[in-house]
């Protein structure tokens, strides 16, 4: 065993858990892991609890993965104990690199939300208005319960971040190529987004012709060729938009792009960008008249928001109905 | 009156967020003991407006651990909005995919989640892990648990495309198949997946089931639940991952009754609680009784036990000669004892590792017609069963397909009612004595890891779509807010 062995934590805020299942996906490499770093505090795969946690010194974690956006008061208090516990906490996958798919309920406000859920749905029975409260009494006893925050948020909105390892969830490769510069001690600046500096269309192995399209297809709606880029055939993929680091994998399963790297470094706004893209390939007839037509394309095309800020939405220009102040509240 | 309790927060070796809370009377005995699940993200509400066909990609999110079930109950939903079938090859490809799925996903809850209870006998909560696990079996030992896992995932990958959140599920089939070489390490994984899984039962019965410690326990009726159990068939009333009829029992094993999955939504209500943010479905014509079992109570249970409880056998030879020894030692079905979710998981994980052998040795299997065009976007229900139990997607598209509404009921949701119980069941049983130290809070958690639970899906499910106010009461149920739309 070797001396000063590290402590790592890990740990899930507003997410799915497949980021805790990708770290699992490093599979055998797991167990080069072991041999560098105890796991100090995960709640998905070992026993430490919230105590456990708070017992621990300053910085006493040398490094956690941290997954999931904010989205309860409890996501937010977790987030700063560990952000007090670690040495370097990591922003893995991407809610919290960017909000990810729960921050597209940055659309809705909490009584929507609460609404539908308890009370809209054809199975929901609940005559006499029942909804989660964050302090009950059940049989004279106290029940609490997180409250649920105005928005989802990133990670880096409410404390700190070293490092960003992207991806929905980030793929295997990605996670090692981390580890092997944390062992090694060779991790880039901080602040740094570890993962390609280009655009999926970079690692993407279609051909692709720049050709100029007539009109946006769904992929229900037509054969998608395997062979040639998404874009040529008219269907929306994120691809240029987005970062690198994952080999192109789902234009290489034959479906588009859809953005979870978050856009590469010179892009501020994933979903502004496409927009921009779309209207360069799409035949938008003269000078001019272009920004009118991008206007209609918009208007027409369904579901801009999901379309474009699929992952993206709480980091985004737009930020969503709910946001605070009607400000971007970028740190 | 001061409270006196005992929080175990965050459970853990599960996935999701939850915490227990021990209620003790004044002589320091447990008296009552809840399930609280501290989160929403309230998928529900943000799926509305959303195109159809992102459905599978997004709901995924759902849950990571799962996200194979969530894709598939989705393009199953998307199937019959579009009122489209797969070709033949689609269709095994996903059937394929989907029982790699269930091999990988059984493996993890023994291995990592649930099994440490029993494979680390005795361990303190630093050993109590998959760590630990491989150091109680040997580093051998252990690789070959980890490679088993990985193979798992690896054919998830070889046909959805990523080894998490699959993206090949498009409405009518796939984006895509397989090569012949693809096809080939397809038969390969296979037959290591039945031969582990045959080894791991074996070894189940040297840790558990022989044993007087954790043996007793499966057998004990004490930590029984004789609740209703819901689960898909196929057409000879097997045990079947991906498609089927809903097959109801009652608590004597009676058939309640079976339909086709499009009607499930409508055998099933939802309570609300004040006290978590978890909904508790139950059969809406027996009706909620409060946390209870019993044929009067609708309370009902899915996942590996439920669905050996519904079933007349295995779909698969192995599989059946374990089912038959399963049902020799309890005499019988229904089996009501919680802790044999454990054994049942094992038995299907058997299932699911000849179904990837079966199926990859399909003569069409590496076929290239993958899809069948989609008709005008509708309603549509998808039913199939996650490792979990019966999950239910269920969209109402609009003329563009966009999602007007969508209803999803999840194996963990269904279960919530019953995990509640078992819970009080294990805290009374366990903190009986007194001591509330780390292994005897672990007995409390031992009480929801038979279900394996995913506490991040049981929490986003559904949507609806009503117009209506919203009355915000106190905790003594006065009406403080009330917010007109």
């Amino acid at each position: 065993m070797p001396k000063n062995k590290k402590k790592i934590g890990a740990y899930w805020a507003s997410s799915c858990g497949g980021c805790d299942v990708a770290l699992l996906g490093l599979h055998e490499k797991i167990l080069d892991l072991l041999d560098f770093a105890d796991i100090a505090f995960w709640p998905a795969a070992t026993d430490f609890k919230y105590e456990d946690l708070k017992g621990y010194g300053k910085n006493e974690l040398d490094l956690t993965f941290f997954n999931g956006g904010i989205r309860t008061t409890e996501n937010e208090e977790i987030a700063e104990l560990l952000r007090e516990k670690s040495e370097l906490l990591v922003a893995y996958g991407t809610c919290a690199h960017q909000g990810g798919i729960p921050g597209l309920a940055n659309m809705s406000e909490e009584v929507d939300l609460f609404d539908t859920v308890y009370k809209g749905t054809p199975t929901s029975t609940n005559p006499e208005n029942i909804f989660p409260q964050e302090s009950t009494k059940k049989d004279g006893q106290t029940l609490n319960l997180p409250g649920l925050q105005e928005r989802v948020r990133s990670l880096d909105r409410v404390v700190d971040v070293d490092y960003t390892v992207p991806g929905c969830p980030p793929p295997p490769d990605l996670t090692e190529d981390f580890l092997d510069l944390l062992v090694k001690g060779a991790l880039p600046e901080k602040g740094s987004v570890v993962a390609g500096t280009k655009s999926v269309c970079d690692e993407c192995s279609r051909e692709w012709n720049r050709e100029t399209i007539d009109e946006l297809v769904r992929p229900q709606e037509t054969e998608i060729d395997p062979d040639k880029c998404l874009l040529d055939q008219g269907i929306i993929c994120m691809g240029p938009v987005t970062r690198s680091g994952c080999d192109g994998s789902c234009p290489e399963a034959n479906m588009p792009c859809k953005g979870c790297f978050g856009p590469p470094p010179e892009v501020e706004d994933q979903g502004t960008e496409m927009l921009n893209s779309l209207a360069s390939v799409l035949q938008l007839g003269e000078e001019g008249q272009a920004l009118e037509q991008e206007k209609e394309l918009l208007s027409d095309l369904p579901d801009p928001i999901g379309t474009f800020y699929t992952f993206s939405l709480s980091n985004s220009i737009l930020g969503g109905k709910v946001s605070e102040g009607g400000e971007n509240d970028r740190t | 009156m001061t409270e006196r309790k005992i929080s175990i927060d965050p459970i853990t070796r599960l996935e999701g967020h939850g915490k227990i809370e021990i209620f003790l009377g004044d002589d320091g005995r447990p008296e009552d003991a809840v399930l609280q699940v501290p989160e929403l993200r309230g998928f529900e509400e943000f799926s509305r407006g959303r195109k159809g066909e992102e459905m599978p990609r997004i709901t995924e999110r759902i849950c990571g651990v799962c996200p194979e079930a969530h894709h598939f109950a989705s393009t199953k939903a998307l199937d019959a909005a579009f009122s489209t079938s797969p070709p033949p090859t689609a269709l095994s490809l996903r059937e394929l995919l989907y029982n790699s799925y269930i091999f990988a996903d059984h493996l993890l809850h023994l291995f990592y989640l649930g099994g440490p209870d029993f494979l680390v006998e005795d361990g303190n909560k630093a050993e109590r892990n998959i760590v630990g696990v491989i150091k109680a079996l040997g580093e051998e030992a252990g690789k070959k648990v980890i490679r088993a896992r990985r193979l798992g995932h690896e054919a998830i990958e070889i046909i959805g495309g990523h080894q998490v959140h699959p993206v090949t599920g498009v409405p009518g089939g796939l984006s895509q198949g397989i090569t012949s070489e693809e096809r080939e390490e397809l038969v390969s994984i296979g037959e290591s997946a039945v031969d582990f899984a045959r080894e791991t039962l074996e070894l189940f019965r040297e840790k558990v089931i022989n044993t007087e410690k954790f043996g007793s326990l499966v057998d004990d009726p004490e930590y029984s639940l004789n609740s209703y159990y819901m689960g898909l068939v196929d057409e000879n009333g097997e045990v079947s991952f991906y498609d089927g009829d809903v097959r109801i029992v009652d608590p004597s094993g009676e058939e309640y009754l079976k339909t086709s999955s499009a009607e499930v939504m409508e055998l099933l209500e939802e309570r609300v609680e004040p006290w978590t943010y978890v909904k508790f479905p139950y059969l809406k014509e027996v009706g909620w009784k409060d946390f209870q079992v019993g044929k009067d109570s609708g309370v009902f249970r899915v996942g590996p036990l439920a669905r050996l409880n519904v079933a007349n056998g295995m779909k698969t030879d192995l599989a059946q000669e374990e089912y038959e020894r399963y049902v020799d030692h309890f005499d019988g079905t229904p089996v009501h004892q919680t802790y044999a979710y454990h054994w049942a998981r094992l038995i299907e994980m058997v299932q699911a590792a000849e179904r990837i052998n079966e199926l990859a040795s399909e003569e069409g299997i590496t076929g290239d017609d993958l899809r069948t065009p989609v008709e005008e976007p509708g309603e549509g229900v998808g039913v199939i069963e996650a490792a979990r139990g019966t999950l239910i997607h269920g969209y109402s598209l609009d003329d563009e397909g966009l999602v007007e509404s969508s209803n999803m009921i999840v194996p963990t949701t269904s279960n919530s009612a019953a995990l509640s119980i078992s819970i009080k069941q294990a805290a009374l049983g366990a903190l009986e004595d007194g001591m509330n130290d780390d292994q005897v809070l672990n007995q409390v958690e031992m009480g929801f890891r038979p279900y394996d639970p995913c506490l991040a899906c049981a929490t986003h499910s559904v949507d609806g779509g009503l117009d209506i106010g919203l009355k915000i009461y106190d905790n003594e149920g006065k009406l403080v807010k009330e917010i007109e739309r």
